[in-house]
């Protein structure tokens, strides 16, 4: 045993107790704590990432040394690497970014709370990604649940809590639904770590006994995680949850958080329950047909609204419909243009939040568009930042969107007819639709107000930052080539 | 139709929490009363207990603590599904006590436990 297999468990149990500590620490110290935390979370993932690839393998850490039925186990490959270091370095980004506008929203004196919160939310993440045990996994997503939710009420106006409450109640709908759905699994299957699970399912369907069971589960679980990551049709607490926060907690929200879910539903259906399985099943069609409905009404949605923060929350609803429709496919390519899209999405959608909240800081904190009109001249850093975002949303070669884009393509070409016309029809008119509302942002924060705008003076740290996640999106449009390899190794390293 | 009928009968245990969970799932869902939404989710919750507690006990054996020198495996029932049931217990105890939290502070902001009118409350303050 090498000593980085330990640097999972390392992660996930460093950023809990950063997060009861910062609970008694003052704001400034949390503030410090928590950025040295997550960078040391980067570099711990960074060192899993390059351990696995260099082996060409995955490795299963037991935990306290209990062999496999009793135990507990962690599990890290290719593209478990891979989704911790986007995670950990989005939130790195996104906390120093949002520095200003926590210390500005947030009431005085509970400031280090917030911390708090980001150090839970980060080892609630790392915990979906590394978990190979289910139940784990389950109460992971409830502190998932638990964190993020208090990063939204966090705020403390009538209409951030009263968005809490909605997500929280959604959320805890999908926990039971997951709960539920994990129960049956157990009482079928007599397991909870993932490869058992999956030789036991593989017995059952052989055998052709609890068939029913069986598509009852595979429902409730994807279901229940299609309710947290805001599917089309259950997507209500989205919005609410995502414009009335502070930037940070929904660049981390629609960011971090929904990925997850969806990360640990590609998961669950390669590890727990098995691609054929699934695809046997039919569940991948459901998913298609709710997430190319996704596709379209979230971005005729996001035309619709006013509100800057609630155009791009909608936004996140038509691309978790791309993400859907790429796990509805049914084959590896639009497995592989899934993930990548939700990296894709992760990056540049966090980039759009902070910067926003930049362009709203500059505009007497108002959030409606007409509020907006030549905010990018008097936040010159956020309005770079906000259109380098937005032409990647739309998928304008160089950025990840348009090599997402072009995956999906791809991966629905080899499919069945069907599949295919409605597969590039979507894409047409969702790129379409996309690529209006955003121009109409860009246009609109570049728009003069007449008199000569005073610009505000950015700090190093932020234009850094914001620099980074520049960087970041380029690196995902330019050298996609390697991040689309690594997908491809991790999910061979799944099965 | 009278198979799945008996089984039903025979299987009292998972009809009741499947019942259960339904009763708390469409409350915690449809009900306008935040107070009765959580009592609704704790019902959910205790439905998946039952259910799992049901699952892991074996008419006969005793709990998994030795005594008398007994150390038979027959003479047990297994751990985990009381371990999960504990979990759950917990887990469903921290999130009640995150949305009792939440629904104190809009309570005492808007002086009702109706989230419709709270929400248009919320609408009419318009920040």
């Amino acid at each position: 045993m090498e000593f980085i297999w330990n640097f999972p468990l390392f992660s996930i149990v460093a950023c809990l107790f950063v997060g009861v500590i910062s609970s008694v620490l003052g704001k400034k110290a949390a503030r410090i704590l928590s950025w040295c935390l997550l960078g040391a979370v980067t570099a711990m993932s960074g060192a899993v990432l390059y351990y696995t690839i260099s082996i060409g393998g995955s490795f299963t850490y037991m935990m306290g040394h209990f062999p496999a039925p009793w135990g507990n186990e962690v599990r890290a490959g290719v593209l478990e690497g891979m989704v911790a270091v986007l995670f950990s370095v989005i939130m790195l980004f996104a906390v120093i970014a949002g520095k200003e506008y926590i210390e500005h929203d947030l009431p005085k004196g509970k400031q280090n709370l917030y911390y708090s919160l980001v150090a839970l939310l980060m080892s609630s993440l790392l915990a979906l990604v590394y978990t190979n045990d289910i139940f784990t996994a389950y109460v992971f997503v409830e502190i998932n649940t638990i964190a993020a939710c208090g990063m939204v009420m966090m705020k403390n106006t009538g209409r951030s809590i009263l968005a809490a409450t909605k997500y929280m109640i959604m959320s805890l709908i999908g926990s039971g639904l997951l709960l539920i759905g994990i129960t049956l699994l157990y009482e079928l299957t007599g397991h909870l770590l993932m490869c058992d699970i999956k030789e036991a399912i593989d017995v059952l369907v052989e055998s052709g006994q609890y068939q029913e069971p069986l598509t009852v589960i595979i429902a409730l679980i994807s279901v229940a995680l299609a309710i947290k990551s805001a599917l089309y049709p259950f997507h209500s607490w989205l919005p609410d949850a995502h414009g009335y926060s502070t930037p940070t907690s929904s660049a981390v929200l629609s960011g971090l958080v929904t990925k997850a879910y969806i990360f640990l539903l590609v998961k669950i259906f390669f590890r727990v329950i098995g691609w054929e399985v699934i695809l046997q099943y039919k569940i991948t069609d459901i998913l298609f047909v709710f997430g190319v409905i996704g596709m379209i009404m979230g971005s005729v949605n996001a035309i619709m609204q006013k509100d800057a923060k609630k155009m791009i929350a909608y936004s996140s609803i038509a691309q978790f419909g791309y993400i859907y429709m790429g796990l509805g496919l049914g084959n590896i390519g639009g497995i592989i243009a899934a993930v990548f899209h939700m990296f894709m999405h992760g990056a540049v959608k966090s980039m759009l939040f902070i910067s926003v909240g930049g362009l709203v800081e500059v505009s007497d904190e108002k959030t409606a568009w007409s509020k907006l009109t030549g905010s990018g001249y008097r936040n010159k850093v956020a309005g770079v930042a906000f259109t380098a975002g937005a032409i990647a949303m739309i998928g304008i070669p160089l950025f990840g969107g348009f090599i997402s884009k072009i995956l999906f393509a791809t991966a629905a070409v080899d499919n069945s007819m069907v599949k295919m016309v409605i597969t590039l029809l979507a894409l047409a008119v969702s790129t379409m639709l996309n690529a209006w509302y955003f121009f109409k942002a860009i246009i609109r924060i570049y728009t003069p107000r007449g008199k000569r705008e005073k610009a505000k003076k950015p700090t190093w740290l932020y234009v850094t930052v914001m620099a980074g996640f520049i960087v970041l999106n380029v690196f995902l449009g330019v050298f996609s080539d390697v991040v689309i390899e690594g997908i491809e190794a991790g999910i061979g390293m799944f099965v | 139709m009278g198979e799945i009928l008996s089984g039903l009968f025979t299987n009292y245990y998972e009809t009741v929490s499947m019942i259960l969970f339904g009763i708390g799932f469409t409350t915690l869902l449809f009900h306008k009363n935040l107070l009765k939404k959580i009592m609704g989710l704790n019902i959910m919750d205790t439905a998946v207990c039952l259910l799992l507690a049901a699952h892991g006990y074996i008419e006969g054996r005793k709990a998994p603590i030795v005594v008398d020198g007994v150390t038979a495996v027959e003479a047990y029932i297994n751990p985990v599904p009381s371990g999960l049931v504990l979990t759950g217990i917990v887990v469903s105890v921290s999130v009640t006590s995150v949305m009792l939290a939440l629904t104190i502070r809009l309570y005492r902001r808007y002086h009702t436990l109706d989230i419709d009118e709270i929400s248009k409350a919320v609408q009419k303050e318009g920040k």
